[in-house]
C-alpha cells in the first residue's frame, strides 16, 4: 500500500477556501463564544488572500459559515459597492458557490464593517462584524494578561472611570464608536467600531451576531435574544448620534444614520449610510411595491 | 475640681478599646518566601476605633502582615476574621478572588507609601476616588461627583484641583488623594503603610494632622505601619513591635515606649532618643 492510496485526491483548494481543520477550529470557537456571550475566544487566525486588518476575521467566520445555499451580503461603512466589500463578496461566492446580494432581507449571512443594517434582521440571519480591536479594556489596561483577569473578575471600574472623566472634562460622553457594552450582564465587549446609533440594534436582537478580529485572533458573539447594554450612568442617558432630523440628499429618506459630505461653501449635505436602504427608497418612489422591510429606527426613534 | 470623677474623663482613663469585641483578629499567621520566613505565628487583634501601630525594622514582616490584612497575599497558615455584618466567623483567606476584591473595595481602605501603587496616575484625582465607588456599584454620575468631592474635602485636599491628575500633584497631595480614595466608602478598616515616609517634615506633620482629625471625627479603625517611632507615638493607641517575622512586644503605646520590656524594643526606643 502506498501513501498515495491513503490520501485524498489533489484539489486546488478545499471548499470555502479554508482547510477543514481551520473551519473545525472556528466552529468550535464560535460555539464557545455563543455559550459565553461577549467573552473573547482566541483562535488561530489563518492566512486569507487579504491583508490583516482588512476584514480577515470576518472573512474567516463567513467562509466557515457559508454553504452553497447561502446568500451573502457584504457591507463596508454601510455601502455594498465599496471596493473592499465588493471584492470580499465576490471572493466568498467564488470559493463557496453562494449567491450574492445587496438586499439585507434576502441575505442569510451579512458581513459588515462599521455598520449594522437599518432593516431588522431575522432569526435565520447571521451578522458577522469585522473588528479591529476586540479588547474594550485596551485603552485602560495595555497588558492583555491583566485585562483578561479583569474580565474574569468583572472588574470594569476603569472603563466606567473613563466615561466619568469624559463627562468631567467635556460635559458629555465623547465615546463615538465602539461604545463599551455589557453583554448578558456579565462581559463587557466592544461592539466593533459601529456607531452609537447601531448598539441598541444588538440588544435582544433576533439574529446571531459574531464579531471577529483576524489580526488580534479573537472572536466573540452576541447570541439571539441576549441583552446588550451600553455602559451609562443612571442620570446620564445613552444618546445616539443626532441624525434623526437629517434627510438623505439622494433618496429623501430621513431618520437614519447619515454620512456627512462636506461642501465647498463650508456647509454639508447628507446621504443615508445604509446605501441599499437608499436604493430601495428610490425604487419605492419609482413604484416598486413593499421594497423596504421593517427598520429598527422609525422616524428617527429606536422602536424595535 | 476633680476631673477624674467626671464620666467622660473616666471613659478616657479606662482602656475603652479593649472592652469591645475586636474588629480584626488574625491568628497564627505564618508565611515563607522560599527560605525566608517572613512571618512566624503572628497573632494580631485590632479593636474598633483604635489606631494600632506596627513598628519594626526593614524585613521584620510588618508590610507583609499589612498586605495580608488587605487580602493582597495569603499566608501558608493562619486565620483572619473581620467583624463585618454577615461575615463574623468567616476566614477571609478562604474567600474567592472575586469576593475578596469586593470585600476589600467596600470595607478596607489602604494608603501606600508609594502613591503609584494606590493611584491611577493618568486619571483625575476625583476619578481615582470615584473608581472605588464605581467598583462598589454606584452608577449615578452626580452622586459619584459629590461623594468624591466629600471624600477629598475630608482629607483636606484643595477642591479646585480635584480634576488634576495625581502625577501633576506634590507628594503630600498624592497621599491625600490616596486617603480620600481609602475613606470614600467609609471603610471598617483603614490600613496605612508608611503613609508619611518620603514626605518632608512639615508636610508629614500636616498629613498626620489630617489623619488624626479623621480618626477623631469618624472613629475609623486604623492600622499604621511605620519604622518612624515619632509617627507611631503621635498616632497610635496600641503598638506591636515586630522583628524577624515575630511580634516581640505589644501593648498600649505609652507603656511600650516608656517602659519597653524586650531588649529589641529598648534598643529601638533608645535609638530614637
Amino acid at each position: 500500500m502506498s501513501l498515495a492510496t491513503l490520501t485524498k485526491d489533489w484539489a486546488a483548494t478545499s471548499y470555502g477556501f479554508l482547510d477543514a481543520s481551520a473551519k473545525r477550529e472556528l466552529r468550535r470557537k464560535m460555539l464557545k463564544a455563543i455559550a459565553v456571550p461577549g467573552c473573547q475566544m482566541p483562535y488561530a487566525s489563518r492566512e486569507v488572500p487579504m491583508a490583516r486588518g482588512w476584514g480577515t476575521g470576518g472573512l474567516q467566520v463567513t467562509l466557515t459559515l457559508v454553504n452553497p445555499n447561502s446568500v451573502v451580503k457584504v457591507i463596508d461603512q454601510g455601502a455594498d459597492d465599496g471596493v473592499n466589500a465588493a471584492s470580499i463578496r465576490r471572493f466568498i461566492s467564488r470559493v463557496s458557490g453562494a449567491s450574492e446580494t445587496w438586499d439585507t432581507l434576502e441575505a442569510t449571512i451579512v458581513q459588515s464593517r462599521h455598520r449594522v443594517p437599518e432593516e431588522i434582521m431575522r432569526e435565520n440571519q447571521v451578522l458577522v462584524l469585522q473588528v479591529p480591536n476586540p479588547e474594550p479594556l485596551r485603552g485602560v489596561e495595555p497588558n492583555i494578561s491583566i485585562a483578561r483577569q479583569m474580565h474574569a473578575d468583572a472588574d470594569y471600574g476603569k472603563l466606567w472611570l473613563t466615561l466619568y472623566e469624559q463627562i468631567v472634562r467635556k460635559g458629555r460622553i465623547m465615546q463615538g464608536a465602539a461604545y463599551p457594552s455589557m453583554v448578558n450582564g456579565r462581559h463587557v465587549m466592544t461592539p466593533s467600531p459601529i456607531p452609537r446609533w447601531d448598539v441598541p440594534k444588538l440588544n435582544m436582537s433576533k439574529h446571531l451576531t459574531i464579531l471577529s478580529a483576524g489580526r488580534e485572533k479573537r472572536l466573540y458573539a452576541v447570541p439571539p435574544y441576549t441583552r446588550v447594554e451600553p455602559l451609562v450612568f443612571s442620570d446620564r442617558p445613552y444618546l445616539v448620534e443626532d441624525h434623526a432630523a437629517l434627510t438623505c440628499r439622494r433618496s429623501g429618506v430621513s431618520g437614519f444614520f447619515m454620512n456627512e459630505l462636506p461642501q465647498d461653501g463650508g456647509g454639508s449635505v447628507f446621504e443615508v449610510s445604509d446605501s441599499n436602504l437608499g436604493i430601495k427608497a428610490i425604487d419605492c418612489a419609482d413604484g416598486a411595491p413593499d421594497a423596504i422591510g421593517d427598520t429598527w429606527y422609525r422616524n428617527g426613534e429606536f422602536s424595535a | 475640681m476633680n476631673l477624674i470623677s467626671e464620666p467622660a474623663a473616666l471613659e478616657r482613663a479606662a482602656p475603652r478599646l479593649m472592652r469591645a469585641e475586636p474588629l480584626l483578629r488574625m491568628t497564627d499567621i505564618s508565611k515563607r518566601y522560599g527560605d525566608v520566613r517572613a512571618l512566624r505565628g503572628v497573632d494580631a487583634v485590632v479593636y474598633p476605633g483604635e489606631v494600632m501601630g506596627i513598628v519594626g525594622e526593614s524585613g521584620s514582616g510588618k508590610s507583609t502582615l499589612l498586605r495580608m490584612m488587605n487580602l493582597e497575599d495569603t499566608p501558608d497558615s493562619g486565620d483572619y476574621t473581620l467583624r463585618l455584618p454577615g461575615r463574623e466567623n468567616e476566614n477571609l483567606f478562604d474567600l474567592t478572588r472575586y469576593e475578596r476584591r469586593m470585600l476589600c473595595a467596600r470595607h478596607i481602605g489602604i494608603v501606600y507609601q508609594n502613591p503609584h501603587l494606590g493611584l491611577l496616575m493618568k486619571h483625575s484625582s476625583s476619578g481615582n476616588v470615584a473608581e472605588r465607588l464605581l467598583i462598589a456599584g454606584e452608577r449615578s454620575f452626580e452622586i459619584l461627583r459629590s461623594k468624591a468631592r466629600e471624600a477629598l474635602d475630608a482629607s483636606e485636599f484643595p477642591l479646585d484641583r480635584m480634576d488634576a491628575r495625581p502625577i501633576e500633584l506634590s507628594g503630600g497631595m498624592q497621599q491625600r488623594v490616596q486617603l480620600a480614595k481609602a475613606i470614600a466608602l467609609e471603610p471598617a478598616l483603614l490600613l496605612l503603610d508608611e503613609p508619611t515616609t518620603g514626605l518632608d517634615v512639615s508636610v508629614q506633620a500636616l498629613v498626620l494632622d489630617t489623619l488624626k482629625r479623621l480618626q477623631r471625627d469618624r472613629r475609623i479603625t486604623m492600622v499604621l505601619v511605620s519604622h518612624d517611632l515619632g509617627v507611631i507615638r503621635t498616632m497610635a493607641d496600641r503598638v506591636m513591635v515586630m522583628r524577624h517575622g515575630e511580634v516581640v512586644e505589644q501593648g498600649l503605646a505609652d507603656q511600650v515606649f516608656q517602659d519597653p520590656q524586650h531588649p529589641y524594643t529598648q534598643q529601638l526606643v533608645h535609638a530614637k532618643l
